[in-house]
């Protein structure tokens, strides 16, 4: 057991968790933070997708103790005084979502894309999201709603 | 007002999936809740010599390990088959008992025999590495193909076979290949995938001792249907003890439809051990235990004569169900596959005949499109081969067999009241620019690449379906929908349906319906699903079943709700009801223009009465309240159809395919949302050219699955598919009121053949086994340019 302090969607906290605990985990479970979903136990479907000091991270990759000290964002921490990055709105808009259940991870690593790339093509969209798994949408709408956001960020 | 159906309506469900609001079952967690994990069987086929537990409940934290003797003790029900399919001979399907813990012989890898329940999650896995099974090994039967050769696997169930159905007429069949001009043969084997749904199963009991109610919060696809199995199959409670809550669900795909293991184990040890108890699946279980789809080994034939009229069908097939028959294991290679596999063409003679075989591989269910894709990859890979053979071009030889006048009398069942095939292959044509792919063919050749065109006509049976007619088949249950429509005092609309939406957008889609029907604006109706305790009973979400059933639903009882206005606006108003017509929201009395707004009309059916006056505004015999329930049963089943057209370009060196454009023209009757239509055939269409060109399971001969994460099973990704190219032709289904046929299925359901057929047209008519991987097509290539050097 250890104490690990953290900075979440802006929010200090602090809370004692087994060494081998996960940064998901840490944030479903110890935070009740469950918009960070667990699809896979591989590191290979990108629900679990955080920020952790501005960068996107597979959260099930990292272990808590290892990310102590960080800033970390999730989905839950995207909005600002209660309005929808652009992000969402670009998803909410171009119907980049249907069953909900990968949509946390896919924003958060649209958005790090945008970060590092404002105005990708429709390739560079593919290739980055190629770690995030949908099995709703064909990504057909997800590519539109990265553009769509690309305009607005 | 101007009418929402139709419109690109933003989906009201949206904000909570975008802001982490969203409440999958995993995410619910209940006071004193333990944790359960499943000791699973690591063997395929094994008996089960000796189980001891002796030394995993001394493990910390551990409360309690129930087994397969404990089930059986309890008299807990097994799982079912909800289809009963006779065979050719008349005999009924033969089915193994499926307790939910075995207890004496394990039929697959997963197969669970002991839940260890703890007081946290590692705590339930350390101690579940301590239960003992002492098991004796049996040789497994895993191959489709060969399952009527191997050991038997069931007790009593000989050849391992569930019953050997035909559809058709055999003697007719053979008349017709008699006077055939040219027979054209195919073998198929249509691969087994694995659904893969994001959101892992997962299920959180509950039990109220004061109460005896059980409260199971489950990933369902049909939470009334579930509750139903479970209660007079599975013994677990009686229904109105017994409430199943599946709250949001992250995709399903046919999946999520049975009743599993997990549900039945944990509400019944959560009444034993009087605690809450959560079990979320891993991938690696998923992989294991979520039912399968496809896995049919056909040898089909066309009878044609030589101006290429279609003369007869055979269909021979061996389709795999897994270890057990599950809820629509039976049905789907049967009446869902049989009926569809003469496509959209007259065929005057045909028949299906499947033999259902069990194997030491996972339960094999209902799929994205079910049944219908097998049946169309058959016959759409058959007319594509008769093209090379008879050379005439693969649209024309398609429009020839069209059926020339709707209502089309389908050669084995169905009646289809509406369609214009031709209409939907000249579309798909113009967009794809069909004629200029011989252009495009010599560009890639130029550069050293291999092009190819691939066509699929298609139509479905879905908006399943009539009760009378499914029962008389074999179906357990009827297959209608129920919907209730329920004003507020002051105007608010709440829609109870029995199907369940887990990506549908049924909160958007429904609510847009009952907006059009009752004029109440869409932000003051709100739709309920997925809870036995709210909404009377629904069969869920399958079969594109939905709208064309549960929608229908939905409007009847707005009907209704308007009936009844029309009544009290008439007493109110001092007319006769016949003069109240109602319009947008409005109650009018035609002759004197006097009337009132449905929100009024609400407001007195719940306040019956004025102050100072003994006058009530509801006419005699109208009670109280507006609310208003309907139970709708199609009569007939709804018929999707269209036409896809996929180009690749294959790399000869690498054997890598390239889908570089793909087009779908698809007939769904009315559009209630155009955004969420095209979100469904993208998404099927996706799992359509993953079986295609990605997806594979894969098990070895003894039994262990050799694609058992996302390493190993290759799933779709963003980077595998080019921008999809989607239109639309348009006849109403002239069954139901809204005129609509549903779309969640096209997709999966036309692009396997339209995508292969593509391949196999530019490997020069060779053929290759989906996946199209690039070694069996570098394989391919090979071999072509060997035959092409002989021919030089």
């Amino acid at each position: 057991m250890g104490k690990i302090s953290l900075e979440v969607n802006g929010r200090k906290v602090e809370k004692e968790a087994s060494d081998n605990t996960l940064l998901s985990t840490f944030l479903r479970e110890h935070l009740q933070l469950t918009g960070t979903h667990i699809g896979c136990d591989t590191s290979q479907c990108g629900a679990c997708v955080v920020h952790v000091d501005g960068n996107s991270l597979k959260s099930c990759t990292a272990l808590a103790a290892d990310v102590n000290g960080s800033k970390v964002t999730t989905i839950e921490g995207l909005e600002t005084n209660g309005k929808m990055h652009p992000m969402q709105e670009a998803f909410k808009k171009l119907h980049g979502l249907q069953c909900g259940f990968c949509t946390p991870g896919m924003v958060m690593s649209a958005v790090d894309l945008l970060q590092k790339n404002k105005k990708p093509s429709d390739t560079e969209i593919r290739d980055w999201l190629e770690g995030n798994i949908c099995r709703c949408t064909g990504y057909q709408n997800i590519v539109a709603a990265v553009k769509e956001a690309a305009t607005k960020m | 007002m101007a009418s929402l159906v139709g419109s690109r309506v933003e989906r009201k469900e949206d904000k909570r999936f975008l802001t982490g609001k969203g409440r999958y079952t995993a995410d619910i967690n209940l006071a004193n809740q333990t944790y359960a994990i499943f000791v699973r069987s690591p063997h395929a086929r094994a008996s089960i010599k000796k189980l001891n537990i002796d030394k995993a409940l001394k493990s910390s934290g551990v409360v309690s390990i129930l087994t397969g003797k404990e089930i059986a003790d309890d008299k807990i029900g097994g799982l079912i088959a909800g289809w009963a399919i006779r065979s050719e001979d008349g005999t009924e399907m033969k089915c193994p008992g499926n307790p939910p813990l075995a207890k004496d012989n394990v039929n697959f890898v997963g197969d669970p025999v002991a839940v260890v329940i703890a007081e946290s999650l590692e705590e339930a896995k350390e101690a579940a590495e301590k239960v003992e099974v002492d098991y004796k090994v049996l040789k497994a039967v895993t191959s489709t193909a060969d399952a009527m050769n191997g050991d038997t696997i069931h007790e009593g169930i000989e050849k391992n076979l569930c019953f050997d159905w035909l559809l058709g007429d055999r003697q007719k069949v053979k008349e017709a290949f008699d006077k055939a001009d040219k027979v054209i043969s195919i073998d198929i084997i249509n691969n087994r995938l694995i659904p893969n749904a994001m959101e892992p199963r997962a299920c959180v009991a509950d039990f109220n001792a004061a109460s005896e109610e059980i409260t199971l919060y489950t990933t369902s696809q049909n939470p009334h249907l579930s509750r139903l199995i479970m209660s007079a199959f599975g013994n677990v409670a009686p229904e109105h003890k017994l409430r199943v809550v599946a709250p949001d669900v992250g995709g399903g795909f046919g999946s999520k439809i049975n009743v599993y293991n997990e549900d039945i184990v944990c509400s019944w040890a959560a009444k034993k051990i009087n605690r809450a108890i959560k079990w979320v699946a891993e991938r690696s279980e998923s992989f294991l235990t979520d039912i399968h789809g496809r896995d049919h080994v056909t040898h089909a034939e066309l009878a044609v004569s030589k101006d290429g009229k279609f003369l007869g069908f055979k269909n021979e097939t061996i389709a795999n169900l897994g270890a057990y028959a599950r809820v629509f294991g039976t049905v789907t290679p049967t009446y869902l596959f049989g009926p569809c596999a003469t496509g959209v063409y007259e065929i005057p003679a045909a028949y299906t005949n499947v033999k259902a075989v069990y194997t030491n591989t996972a339960p094999v269910d209902a799929y994205r499109g079910a049944g219908r894709p097998e049946a169309t990859y058959t016959i759409e890979r058959l007319v594509e081969k008769a093209s090379m053979e008879l050379g005439i071009d693969k649209t024309e030889l398609r429009i020839k067999n069209f059926p020339t006048a709707f209502p089309f009398k389908q050669t084995l069942v169905h009646t289809v009241d509406s369609g214009d095939y031709v209409a939907g292959m000249e579309k798909a044509k113009q967009m794809a620019d069909y004629k200029g792919f011989e252009a495009r063919r010599k560009e890639s050749e130029a550069k050293g690449k291999l092009r190819g065109i691939g066509v699929t006509s298609y139509f479905e049976a879905c908006g399943i379906a009539p009760s009378a007619a499914v029962m008389s088949l074999g179906c357990g249950v009827g297959l209608w929908e129920s919907a209730e429509v329920r004003f507020n005092p002051t105007g608010q609309v709440t829609v109870y349906t029995g199907s369940h939406s887990h990506g549908q957008s049924h909160q958007t889609t429904f609510a847009q319906i009952a907006a059009d029907e009752l004029g109440v604006p869409i932000e003051n109706i709100d739709i309920v699903h997925g809870d036995t305790d709210k909404g009377t009973f629904g069969m869920g979400t399958y079969g594109s079943r939905s709208l064309a059933v549960g929608g229908i639903a939905i409007v009847n009882a707005c009907k209704k709700i308007v009936e009844k206005g029309k009544r009290v606006t008439a007493k109110m108003l001092e007319a006769n009801p016949e003069d109240v017509e109602f319009k947008d929201g409005e109650f009018i009395v035609s002759k004197s223009n006097k009337k009132k707004t449905i929100g009024e009309v609400a407001f007195a059916c719940y306040l019956p009465g004025v102050r100072d006056e003994m006058k009530s505004p509801l006419p005699e015999g109208d009670e109280p309240g507006l609310k208003e329930t309907s139970f709708y049963d199609p009569s007939n089943f709804s018929f999707p159809a269209g036409t896809h057209i996929a180009e690749v370009e294959i790399d000869p060196e690498t054997g890598h395919v390239k889908l570089e454009k793909y087009t779908a023209c698809d007939d769904f009757g009315r559009i209630i949302n155009p955004m969420v239509v095209e979100g469904q055939v993208h998404g099927g269409l996706a799992q359509g050219i993953g079986q295609a060109l990605y997806e594979n399971a894969e098990y070895d001969e003894t039994g262990q699955l050799m694609t058992g994460s996302y390493m190993d099973y290759t799933m779709p990704r963003a980077d595998n598919f080019p921008e999809f190219n989607i239109g639309y032709t348009c006849t109403h289904a002239t069954t139901n009121p809204l005129g609509v046929k549903g779309c969640g299925e096209a997709g999966a359901i036309a692009a396997p053949p339209t995508v292969m057929n593509a391949v196999i047209d530019a490997l020069g008519g060779q053929e290759v086994t989906m996946p199209a991987t690039a070694e069996k097509v570098w394989k391919a290539c090979k071999n072509l340019k060997k035959s092409n050097a002989k021919a030089a």
